[in-house]
């Protein structure tokens, strides 16, 4: 099976004329077609680098040094901006964590769903603002025929990023790119919008790339995740395995750092959690280290997949 | 990086020649401004010895040029001293503490506002009189409502940051938390605007000195300077130019240097940078 | 409530905070929001209460209100017996050394135009510390607290990352030696190593300098790591109080089962069947019903119908309704 996208030895800095500067360095895994793919680390890991890269929307000066982008076989580092934009929105969609500032506050949102018809699908406005509809009842948005109407101020920030999910599912993309999709929700909203995004991507067969800070939000949507730290991946394998027994000292480190619901259990007192920096003394050498498993051929069924299924 | 700051360099350059001007003024020339008036002279064209030609009395336009720089500057920055403290005042306490003040100072802003300062500046003139004094005062009561108005949005924004809150947990007076928390986080906008009210400050003096109502001749001010050659214009030019242009690089100098600062304090210009 | 030997260290009594919204000059749909409506909590000395709940649950409502920041509606604040609000306050240096507050943006809680020797000295100035030799050994004695060095107090605040921030923080809420430290969101805007670092750190000076905590977050997994007990909050009242065991081990009234089932932990993936809520919801006491009965969105301009905290197991009480 070709995995639908194929990062190899993806290199990301600022180019110079003696030698890169590297922030992004060697970083390679494959998603598979309808596969929840999770990417975490801590702030600047390299993995919001990572995922606009792949989209080819680095700021300057950075730029990918070295390395393919394999989409569907095909380089995306070769195609030219005018079919890189073909390609955005229709077939690879993102959104992002502040869903104010993605959306255009002078439209109504049901115009803003309407374009992506219009834009990709080549269709009326008559009859995408009739899909926009039907895009927001997918997205569970309440009285989608009157919220068409409505301009992104009036939603709630739950709302907003449903309306984000509708503007980028709405071409049936083959991936969804998630960078922090609910960082900035309460807890109860984040659930509701990830349990969305599950549903909705694994009935239409759309892999996701999902970039999350938390552990606990990877762990719950995405069968395979890999682990930033310091621009490199330095641990890949199936969820499972990872939280269940993790390998890297990484990635260790990460996960005794976070205090866990029920760990206190059983113990009563307050126990110190992990100081990832006491634990790192070589870091060069640390991070030559790569902990990579071959994917299994049958799924752990105690791995939701997507949340969902 | 940043790119080279034009209005920076051009508007501090244009600033340091006229402060330079004003400040040396007795080194760069020997006569007075005043009293050296020589009828003989009156009405001479550019030349080796009178740089700028003489005016209407014989006294040279260069020399009373560079002492009427000391004139606006003096005004300028004296006047926007007033103004600041002003508005800084009003602003920060009326955002501070809201309420009634904080209505009763955004009234007094919008009516100051709705008023050309200048026509307010002539009407407390009339009421002073003529002189340096009354001046300052005029154009230092008229011009605050923009600082105000800057102190008040800079200090809505901070009052919700959480040094300004430690700092009335920890015990601070009021007074003490105006002046020690956020004075000094809002030094950037207000430079700026003070900047452009020195220029604003130096225009007016000139058109009030020209009504009149300013500074008095003999005494040389840009603005009765131009009020005196108004006569001559066609016979002697230079007597209008060179103080019109004294006053035209003075105001751009300030607005440029005000634009320049806008830019360079901007935390998004310098972000960038990095 | 049972009776307590002693006084409670804070008592929190009855508290109302509102805020009239749509206030329009001549405006007739005026609205009240009841932000804080009825809370009652106790702090014990040496103990880390919680209070958690989302966004507009009233729960940084409650702690400015005990800072002094946000003036109450109605009800009263105690420390020691005695009312730290209204008519009868302390003057404010004396409430200076009641409680101190530790902020959520490490970015935002320093003053960018000061050293952090400044935001440190400053304070003990005021409170009548002026030997120089005196600040300086407090500034370096407070700074070795947090694990920071002295020579970190000459520089300015955007020489730091936001863990050490923190620190700073800390260190100028501890530098007047308070008896309580209110915690707001102490963590949330750090990552997963700083905030264990940070969290190790606070469980520290509280053991060293027997320090009282009042925690304000929305990260259950911070709560229950930190607390001794936790309050629930929902719409501006408690909804459920309790020793952090029964909470975590036991959540009975539905927004609290609501709010451990969304949180997203690496462990139900793991075993699913062990997380709380994936058992039956337990039944509301004998003659009540849960209070409110199902988690929508209600009406926050409406005063909330009569309701009271009643005592399921020693400590532990949940809101309901008598039937």
């Amino acid at each position: 099976m070709t995995p639908l996208l194929e990062l190899k030895g993806l290199h990301v800095g600022i180019p110079a004329r003696r030698g890169n500067v590297d922030i992004v360095t060697d970083v390679g895994f494959s998603i598979l077609e309808g596969e929840a793919f999770g990417l975490v680390g801590e702030s600047g890991s390299g993995k919001s680098l990572t995922a606009l890269s792949l989209i080819r929307l680095l700021k300057k000066p950075l730029k990918v040094t070295a390395g393919q982008i394999l989409f569907k076989g095909e380089d995306l580092r070769a195609l030219s901006d005018r079919e890189m934009r073909k390609l955005r929105g229709a077939r690879i969609a993102m959104i992002f964590q502040e869903p104010m500032t993605a959306l255009n506050p002078l439209k109504t949102v049901g115009r803003q769903i309407a374009e992506m018809f219009v834009l990709h699908q080549g269709k009326s406005w008559a009859e995408a603002e009739r899909l926009a509809i039907g895009a927001l009842a997918d997205v569970q948005v309440p009285a989608p025929e009157e919220r068409v109407r409505a301009y992104p101020f009036q939603m709630s920030g739950g709302m907003r990023q449903r309306v984000m999910i509708a503007i980028a599912l709405a071409c049936d993309p083959d991936l969804l790119i998630a960078d922090e999709p609910t960082t900035a929700l309460d807890v109860t909203v984040q659930d509701e919008v990830l349990k969305l995004i599950a549903q909705l991507c694994s009935a239409r067969g759309t892999a996701v790339l999902l970039i999350s800070h938390d552990l606990g939000v990877i762990a719950n949507m995405c069968q395979r995740v890999g682990v930033m730290y310091s621009g490199r991946l330095v641990e890949e394998r199936d969820t499972y395995d990872i939280f269940a027994d993790p390998q890297h000292p990484y990635t260790k480190g990460l996960l005794g750092a976070l205090p866990r619901l029920g760990s206190r259990h059983g113990e009563g007192g307050r126990q110190r959690l992990v100081d990832i920096d006491s634990l790192i003394t070589d870091k060069a050498s640390l991070l030559q280290e790569f902990y990579h498993e071959p994917r299994h051929k049958i799924r752990d069924p105690r791995v939701r997949a997507g949340g969902a299924a | 990086m940043r790119g080279f700051n034009f209005n920076l360099w051009v508007g501090g350059i244009l600033t340091l020649v006229v402060i330079c001007g004003a400040v040396f003024a007795p080194l760069l020339t020997s006569l007075d401004p005043v009293f050296d008036a020589n009828l003989m002279n009156a009405e001479l064209p550019p030349g080796r010895e009178f740089w700028f030609g003489t005016d209407a009395q014989g006294r040279d336009i260069f020399t009373r040029v560079l002492y009427g720089a000391q004139i606006s500057l003096t005004v300028g920055v004296v006047s926007q001293v007033i103004n600041s403290v002003i508005g800084l005042t009003l602003g920060i306490s009326a955002a501070y503490w809201g309420g009634w003040w904080d209505d009763l100072v955004n009234g007094l802003t919008n009516v100051m506002l709705a008023i050309p300062s200048l026509i307010f500046a002539l009407a407390i003139m009339a009421i002073l009189g003529p002189g340096l004094p009354s001046l300052l005062i005029a154009l230092g009561l008229t011009n605050w409502s923009w600082t105000c108005r800057i102190a008040r949005s800079s200090t809505l924004s901070l009052k919700g940051q959480g040094y300004v809150q430690a700092a009335q947990t920890l015990g601070y007076g009021d007074i003490r938390i105006m002046a020690t928390q956020l004075l000094p986080n809002m030094v950037g906008p207000i430079l700026v605007i003070s900047t452009l009210g020195i220029g604003a400050a130096v225009l007016a003096e000139a058109a009030l000195s020209f009504l009149g109502l300013g500074i008095r001749p003999p005494f040389p001010s840009w603005g009765s300077m131009l009020t005196n050659a108004r006569e001559l214009i066609v016979i002697a030019p230079w007597a209008t130019i060179f103080p019109g242009l004294a006053i035209f690089i003075t105001v751009l100098g300030f607005n440029l240097l005000g634009d320049g600062l806008r830019d360079y304090l901007d935390p998004h210009m310098r972000t960038r940078e990095q | 409530m049972k009776d307590m030997a002693t006084a409670p260290l804070l008592d929190i009594r009855d508290l109302h905070v509102h805020f009239p919204v749509g206030g329009q000059f001549l405006s007739r749909n005026k609205r009240t929001l009841h932000a804080v409506a009825g809370v009652n909590l106790s702090l014990a000395e040496g103990e880390c209460l919680s209070i958690v709940g989302e966004s507009g649950c009233g729960k940084s409502t409650t702690a400015l209100a005990v800072m002094g920041l946000q003036e109450p509606t109605s009800g009263d604040i105690l420390f020691e017996g005695g009312s730290i609000i209204g008519a009868d306050a302390p003057d404010r240096m004396a409430r200076a050394r009641i409680a101190q507050m530790v902020f959520q943006d490490p970015y935002a809680s320093l003053n960018p135009r000061q050293t952090v020797w400044r935001s440190l000295a400053a304070p003990l100035r005021l409170h009548g510390t002026t030997a120089k030799s005196e600040i300086e050994d407090r500034i370096a004695d407070i700074l070795q607290k947090v694990d920071l060095r002295p020579e970190h107090a000459a520089r300015y605040p955007h020489e730091f990352s936001g863990g050490q921030r923190q620190r700073i923080g800390i260190a100028r809420a501890l530098i007047l030696n308070p008896r309580i430290l209110m915690l707001d969101e102490p963590v949330s805007a750090l990552d997963v190593s700083v905030r264990a670092q940070i969290i190790n750190l606070l469980l520290d000076l509280q053991e060293e300098l027997s320090l009282s905590f009042v925690m304000i977050s929305h990260d259950l997994g911070v709560v229950e790591h930190m607390s001794d007990r936790v309050a629930v909050m929902y719409f501006g009242q408690i909804v459920e109080l309790g020793p952090w065991s029964a909470i975590f081990a036991n959540p009975t009234h539905p927004y609290t089962r609501k709010l451990i089932a969304t949180i997203p932990d690496p462990d139900t993936v793991l075993h699913p069947d062990r997380k709380v809520t994936a058992h039956a919801a337990p039944e509301p006491p004998e003659g009540y019903r849960f209070h409110p009965e199902t988690v929508g969105r209600p009406d926050v301009y409406a005063a909330p119908e009569p309701s009271e905290l009643v005592e399921i197991e020693p400590g532990h009480f949940i809101r309901a309704q008598r039937r």
